[in-house]
């Protein structure tokens, strides 16, 4: 057993020294833009301010339809090359039918990633991770909930850069994506409320959690600088139009089987040392809603506003 | 904190960050000549790649292959310009497909390398 640690930790090290560099969602030639909705597949040091969105969400039991506008903010920073932290967290604002609005911030969401895996020559990432929200830092009013949640994640991202030269027109294709299970530290929260002689008990169930989805983008920037040169203005050489899905799948208690979740067509402009990008948010069921939201995000790449000091790794190179 | 507050925030955040990094980034390919994935009917003397930043010359490298993996380069390739460009001249070559591979480092140290084809076919 002692041995197999052993190798473990060899293999770990031997992979932190030796592949190439992956930041800025760099593999090989293929550079991977910060998507909006689903997490990212590579450790990096970049900060979103703002990523904006804004819903209508749908009546459920006897909570009405809400429009709800959240304003969040993550930053990345990388530990060594290949291992980095995150700290995000949101103000929401809810702004219920017929019922006074609410403002308060979400539960801070501390990350752990490691990119394990990197080929240049397949334009290949994949990163494992370990999401941590920190319970009760939120406003209970604005849903944040008063218990942890701990979220063991498998990110990918994939170029297809390596196609055959007669499919030229998809190499500019990359596909990313995550899966990951949401696990509560409570499986449920009993709320007990008294109103005269009457005493009503409601209890909440807290499930597991597989939140899942992908991106797939169609890089301009890729196609223009690898594949054919088709003479397009210079802003549109930076654009990557792209469709996100983002979905989530209760597990158990009660409510196994009930996905919700979003398809985000949008667009992002990358420019040198940020992005910007906006994207539609359409529910794909009922149970998710029925109207059409947006989100949008600004986003900066510190490893190139501050390539000598707070954009590099704290360890190594 | 509100969410105007917040905007006004973000807005600044843009601002200061543009112009601190007005003279970074990594070196991404502008364009090159011949273009990217096209067509001359005539042998070209020489390559030349333009990049989005200036380059360190002395790690900024760039070589040309045909279609067996030879070189047809001559190995003079170089820095040249405003910085941010990288030439090398090529032999007399025939007609066919050239791949065109380069890695380079740009000036505020990063990384970048990308390959690309033309073709020769009067």
């Amino acid at each position: 057993m002692r041995r197999l640690i052993t190798l473990a930790l060899s293999l770990l090290v031997l992979t932190l020294v030796t592949s190439p560099a992956g930041a800025h969602g760099l593999a090989g030639k293929r550079f991977f833009p910060s998507t909006l909705a689903i997490d990212d597949p590579f450790v990096s040091d970049e900060l979103t301010l703002p990523n904006i969105l804004h819903i209508k969400r749908p009546a459920s039991g006897d909570e009405p339809a809400t429009r709800e506008t959240e304003i969040s903010g993550e930053l990345s920073k990388r530990i060594t090359r290949f291992f980095g932290i995150s700290l995000e967290g949101e103000l929401v604002h809810l702004d219920p039918d017929h019922a006074p609005s609410k403002t308060g911030f979400g539960n801070l969401e501390i990350g752990l990633k490691w990119q394990a895996f990197t080929s240049a020559e397949h334009e290949a990432l994949v990163s494992l991770g370990l999401g941590w929200e920190v319970g009760g830092t939120g406003r209970k009013a604005t849903e944040a909930q008063s218990f942890d949640v701990v979220t063991p994640s498998v990110f990918f991202g994939k170029g297809f850069g390596d196609l055959p030269d007669s499919l030229w027109i998809l190499k500019p294709l990359a596909l990313t994506g995550v899966a990951g299970l949401a696990i509560p530290t409570r499986s449920r929260t009993r709320t007990v409320t008294v109103e005269g002689d009457e005493v009503e008990e409601e209890i909440e169930r807290h499930p597991h959690v597989l939140q899942w989805g992908f991106a797939l983008e169609y890089s301009l920037p890729y196609l223009t600088s690898f594949v054919r040169d088709v003479g397009l203005p210079s802003f549109f050489r930076r654009l990557i139009p792209l469709v996100e899905v983002e979905l989530q799948t209760p597990l158990d208690r009660g409510q196994g089987g009930h996905t919700t979740g979003t398809v985000n067509p949008g667009i992002i402009w990358a420019g040198r040392v940020f992005q910007v990008g906006v994207e539609a948010v359409v529910p794909i069921n009922e149970r998710t809603g029925k109207n059409v939201g947006v989100r949008a995000i600004l986003h900066f790449f510190l490893d190139d506003l501050f390539p000598t000091s707070f954009g590099r790794p704290l360890f190594g190179k | 904190m509100s969410g105007t507050a917040l905007a006004r925030g973000a807005l600044a955040l843009a601002v200061v960050f543009t112009v601190a990094g007005a003279a970074t980034g990594h070196a991404f390919l502008d364009r090159a000549e011949p273009r990217v994935g096209g067509r001359v009917r005539t042998a070209p003397a020489q390559v030349t790649l333009w990049f989005t930043e200036r380059l360190e010359p002395a790690y900024s490298r760039l070589q040309v292959m045909n279609e067996a993996g030879l070189r047809v380069d001559k190995d003079d390739g170089g820095v040249v310009g405003d910085g941010r460009q990288l030439r090398i001249s090529l032999t007399t070559v025939p007609p066919g497909t050239y791949r065109v591979a380069w890695r380079v480092l740009s000036v505020d140290t990063h990384v970048t390398e990308g390959d690309f084809t033309f073709r020769v076919a009067p």
